[in-house]
This record gives C-alpha cells, structure tokens and sequence, in this order.
C-alpha cells in the first residue's frame, strides 16, 4: 500500500527549512525502494515545530517535527512510513495541545489536505456551503451570512451580511468581489496560511459572494510579499475553472462567476479599501474619501464587496452548516471563529484558531507559552503596526471587538506580537511614526506631515530636550492624526504610540544625562 | 557588468510586455511587473511608451512608477535580499541582525554592492512572524536569522 508522507510547502515552514526535508525525504524514499507518494500541504501552524512531518498510517496520523535535512535518515531507519518511535516524535497532531485547543472552522482543511487537489477539498467538506449556495436566492445567502454574525476580519469588524446586502440592492451592470489579500499588519499571517494551505475555500468564499450580490467577477488583491501564495492561488483558479466551480455556469447553475490573481506592489496603504480598489484600477494608491462607499461606487465605480480574505474564506463554513452553527461560537457582538496569530518573541507562536472571548493572557502566557527568549513579557501588540501596545496590566481582556475597542486597542486582523523586557517602548513608539511616515499615501496633511513630526518629536523626546513639552506635543499631534486623517493609516498610529506612552510612560522619562563639568 | 540596453531592443521587449497585459481590466501594474520581471527593473524609456498603449499621460505613469515601493529606476545586484523591519522581526532582535547583515555584507538599505552580486533592501512583513526574524533571498523565505543563517546568505550572495 502507497504510503503518504505530508511535507508543508507553506511560507513558514519553507522559510525553516521544509524545501531540504522534501529532498530528502524524496531521496530516502528512493534509495530505500519504498512505496511512499509526498503530498505538500500547507501548515498547521504550529511553527516552533516547523517543518512538520506527517505520515499516514492505518491508526491516523503521526507527526514528526521539527525535522532538519539531516535528521531524515534517521527517522527513515526507526521506521517513519509507519509511524515509527523517533526523538522527533510528535505522535498524533491532533492530540498536541496547542492544535486540541482549537476550534478549527475556517482553518479546517489547512495543513490536512493537499492545497491543490480538488478531491481532498471535497472529501473535507469543501464544496457544500457552494452547493447549497446556488439552489439559494441571493437575498436568503445574505440573510443567512448577516444572521451568523459574521463581522470583517481585516480589522474594521463591519457586519459583511450588510455589506453585501448593500451591493446587492444596489443596481449595476456589471458588480465586482474584490479579496483584500494585501496582508501588511506585521504579526499576521492567517491569510497567507490560507491562501497557501487551503486556497480553494477563498475561491469558495468568493464564488459565494458573487452569487448572493449578482456580482460575476471577483479579484484577488494579492501582496508582492507573499509569491508563494500567489503562485498556490493562481494555480488553484484555473483547477477551480477546469473542475466548473468558476466560469460562466458555477457549479452547474445559471449564475457565472470567475476570478483573477492580481499582485501589488509593496505598498502598505494599499491594505486601505479604497486605496486597494485605485491600486486595482492601476492608479496611484491614493485613498479616496468616503462616501460613495464602495458598495455604491467600487472598483471602475461600479458596486463592489471588499473583504478580507478570512472573512471570505468563513463564508463556505456559514452557508454548509448555517448561521446559527457559526454564531453558537463567541462573546457579545463578536461571533464565531477567529484565527489568532501568535507571534514575534512567543515560545509557541503560530496560528490559534478559536471562538472569542479568550482573555489576551491566556493567550499569551497558556498557548503563546510567554516568549521564546525566556524573559518575561512586558508588552504585546494586538492588531498590526496600527494597534494598540498592551502591558500585563490589561491581559484580562477578552479577545472581542468592542472589549478591545473600550481598552482603546483593536483587534485588528488578530496577530499578537510578543515582546520582552529588554524592548524599549519609546523606540517602538518612534517606529510607529516612522512607518507611518514611510507608508503614507500623502493624501492628507495629518497623515503625511504628521508622522514626520512625529519621529522629530520622539527624537527630541529621546535625546531629553525639553521632555514634558515633547509628551505634550506628540499628545496634541496624535490626537490631530487621529480625528484628522482619511483612513487608519495616520488614523490608528496614534493607538501605538499613544498606548506606548500611557502604558509604559517609564521608557518615555530617558535618564537625565548628566551636565558637563563647568 | 550592466549591459547598455539597445533602443529598438527595449521598444519591441516593452511591446511584447504591453500586449500581453493591456486586455486586463486595470493593466498598468500587471504590465509594470512584466517589465519589472523582463528587464529587472522598470526602464525610464518605457514609460512614454505605457502612457501611448494605454493612453494615459506620461505623468501618470510616473506617478504610479514612483508611488509603489517594488518598482526599481535602475537595475538590482545578482541577488535581492530582501529583510523584513516589521515589528514581529524587532521582537526578535531584528534590528542587530538587520546591523549584521548590513555589516557583513558591505552596503546599507537600498544599496547595491559595488561588484553587482547584491541589493539590500528592507521589507515591512513578510508573513513569517512566528519565525522571527525573517528575510527573501531571490523570492525563498528564511525564517530566525542568526549569525550562522547570515554567513550563509553571504557566501550564497558571494558565491
């Protein structure tokens, strides 16, 4: 019997070394005569044990990991094709407590199945949520996503059953799902994992959309950082088009859909709706003022759905096992399932999907097992370069919208960056601007000069001139940014820094330097 | 040694790139990345000859050339390292490995090394935040960045 041997392909596990492990897994299996087929997954997102290797064996899956090019023969003469004892030994995947913790929804198939086989998708459930979708009228499609609750997981956490419905009323003859793929928060990763692992449950979020809104052409808005999730995701449409589950009868049903790969080109601001969809136009990306809002006037002005791609990829999900299954998961307003991104200085860092209302200690410290350096955890960032830096003090706060929003922080696309005590706040304070600064799109004054003054002020700060005039005035700028500016970019830098400086104001009292001997 | 690129040569290369991306809806980044891809960076010749094919002005063109941080004016080393600035990699010592790098490899951020082999430039998330720091050597991710991972960045750059 063929035996199947799992090696990620994913980014991460790539980045640690899998495309080594793959060469000599495929070497051993060659040189040992065995009957074995390697299949490249994505990942599981446990990757302080990437690369992980997996085997199937008739008593499920055992896992190895973390595997090095050098640790391969050896797991092959302690009997890896089945299953075999092996230091490295991981046993059953699904029994390691950070994976048994979860509740894997969105993530279902990702690191299970081969990303790009069709038949694997299918027999892991993928398809259904279609399936049901086209027998549906497209007004009950977008009941029943507004009934689960499901809200928009870039960040801003708007309801996108209302979203879509809003396109949906609106008339159009030609409508657009635009995918927000430009995944820039540092710290999050959950849309590559995706995209890489499991691309097809996108392409079936998308085909969704398409049919509840009338919309029957959908892009991608795929980051240049991410080229091979590009490449997993343009080959996953065409396999999407040969299998009929794009093109001009999804499915086999009357209603057309198909879909395009774009890729950016390095430019943060971008991951800004209205500054994605002129990018997409093949214009400068500039960010236009709201309204028209882009489900009114979108991509080439005409009415368009832009989600982000977890919110997209939990569609399939909603319409297979229905509203209420999705919404029994979660807290207040915050409904189902969240893919955590534990990252940065973690012990265990990787991808935590769950139901929300975890606490951001339990978080941090029980499944992020506090930091990878061993020291303790002075600060986490929630949400990106534009999120909040929140100190021990407020890790009893529950991962929910409106919870994090009352600590004046953000959820954000749900990565956590872990930080210890040897991390300098107004250091991370000044970086903060100086993204800002960097990325600015230059369309509005709070945005574009504002986070140039910032840095200057937080210079200042640093080299003790004048300190309490600079904390005054990086104060009253951030507040100018914050209610001044067209988007999140200079809108949300205020959070960083201002989290910083009110959480840690130790790190923004530099210690006097001492004058010089007259 | 950079090869001066023949006129006619540039014309019909950027042609071929224009043909095969003006039918997209919104071509100019697609067909800014070919010519990226053909000649390794995006020629100032072959901007009059965007703004004629799509018929837009040469300005903006420019303005969208410029706009985006991956598009190159002049031509990169042999070899792209691309490391990332973010703050997951920070949390993880980034900014001395990014002094490393820098050190080891002779140039700062956005400059090429003097015999070609080489262009440093820095990056704002590469999706490897739980492997920390992190770079892409050539489109390949490399994950934890230590002294050992920069030697051998540096003799692959080198070799």
């Amino acid at each position: 019997m063929t035996v199947t041997i799992y090696i990620p392909r994913d980014s991460g596990a790539l980045a640690l070394g899998a495309e080594k492990v793959a060469k000599a897994i495929e070497q051993e299996v060659e040189i040992r005569a065995l009957d074995a087929k390697i299949v490249r997954n994505g990942s599981r997102g446990l990757y302080w044990l990437e690369p992980m290797v997996e085997v199937e064996t008739p008593a499920g899956r055992v896992a190895y990991g973390p595997v090095s090019a050098k640790d391969v023969a050896s797991m092959f003469d302690a009997g890896l094709v089945t299953g075999g004892q092996h230091p490295l030994s991981l046993g059953d995947p699904e029994q390691i407590p950070f994976l048994a913790k979860q509740t894997r929804l969105t993530f279902a198939r990702c690191g299970i199945t081969d990303p790009l086989s069709i038949h694997d998708y299918r027999a892991h459930g993928g398809l259904n949520g279609l399936e049901n979708a086209v027998k549906m009228a497209p007004a009950d499609i977008v009941a029943q996503v507004t009934e689960s609750g499901l809200r928009g997981r870039g960040g801003a956490g708007f309801p996108t059953g209302i979203k879509w419905k809003t396109v949906l009323d609106t008339a159009g003859d030609r409508k657009y799902i635009v995918c927000n793929a430009d995944e820039g928060d540092s710290g999050t990763f959950s849309d590559r994992m995706i995209m890489e692992g499991d691309p097809f449950v996108l392409i079936e979020g998308m085909a969704i959309a398409g049919i509840a809104t009338g919309a029957t052409k959908g892009f991608v808005y795929l980051r240049s950082e991410y080229p091979h999730a590009a490449t997993a995701m343009n080959a996953a449409v065409e396999i999407a088009r040969k299998a009929g589950i794009l093109g001009v009868n999804v499915l086999g049903s009357p209603h057309a859909f198909d879909m395009e790969i774009r890729v950016g080109a390095g430019a943060y601001v971008c991951g800004e709706e209205t500054s994605l969809l002129e990018s997409l136009e093949g214009k400068r990306g500039l960010v236009r003022a709201k309204p028209p809002l882009p489900a009114h006037k979108g991509l080439f002005g005409k009415p368009t759905v832009i989600n982000n791609v977890i919110s997209l990829a939990s569609v399939p999900i909603i319409m297979d096992r229905g509203a209420q299954f999705y919404k029994d998961f979660g807290m207040g307003r915050s409904r189902g399932t969240i893919p955590i991104q534990i990252a940065g200085n973690a012990r265990y860092g990787g991808l935590f999907e769950a139901a929300f209302g975890l606490t951001l200690g339990e978080i941090v410290d029980e499944i992020g097992g506090g930091t990878r350096s061993g020291r303790p955890v002075k600060a986490v960032q929630v949400g990106g370069p534009l999120g909040a830096y929140f100190p021990r003090a407020l890790f009893d706060t529950p991962f929910d919208y409106e919870a994090f929003a009352a600590k004046d922080g953000l959820i954000g696309h749900a990565g956590i960056v872990v930080f210890d005590d040897t991390a300098d706040m107004l250091k991370q304070a000044r970086f903060a601007m100086e993204f800002c600064a960097i990325e600015s799109c230059g369309k509005c004054t709070p945005c574009r000069l504002g986070s140039t003054r910032g840095v200057e002020t937080l210079d200042k700060l640093a080299r003790n001139i004048e300190p309490q005039k600079q904390i005054e005035l990086v104060t009253d700028l951030c507040n100018t940014m914050k209610f001044g500016s067209l988007c999140a970019l200079g809108g949300f830098t205020p959070y960083p820094v201002m989290s910083a400086l009110n959480h840690f104001p130790e790190d923004f009292r530099p210690t006097p330097i001492a004058e010089a001997a007259e | 040694m950079t090869m001066q690129l023949a006129g006619t040569d540039i014309l019909a290369r950027t042609r071929s790139v224009i043909d095969e991306h003006r039918a997209l809806e919104g071509p100019l980044l697609p067909i800014l990345h070919g010519l990226q891809e053909e000649f390794g960076y995006v020629p100032a010749e072959t901007l009059p000859i965007i703004a004629e094919a799509l018929n837009i002005s040469r300005a903006e063109v420019h303005g969208v050339v410029t706009f985006y941080h991956d598009y190159r004016n002049h031509p990169a080393g042999r070899h792209v390292l691309k490391l990332c600035r973010a703050e997951a990699c920070q949390s993880m010592g980034g900014n001395a490995i990014a002094a490393q790098i820098s050190q080891a490899l002779g140039i700062g951020f956005h400059e090429t090394a003097k015999d070609g082999s080489v262009t440093l430039e820095p990056i704002y998330c590469l999706g490897l935040c739980a492997c920390a720091p992190s770079a892409m050597l050539d489109g390949e991710p490399i994950g934890r960045l230590d002294a050992d991972k920069i030697d051998e960045i540096v003799q692959e750059v080198r070799s």
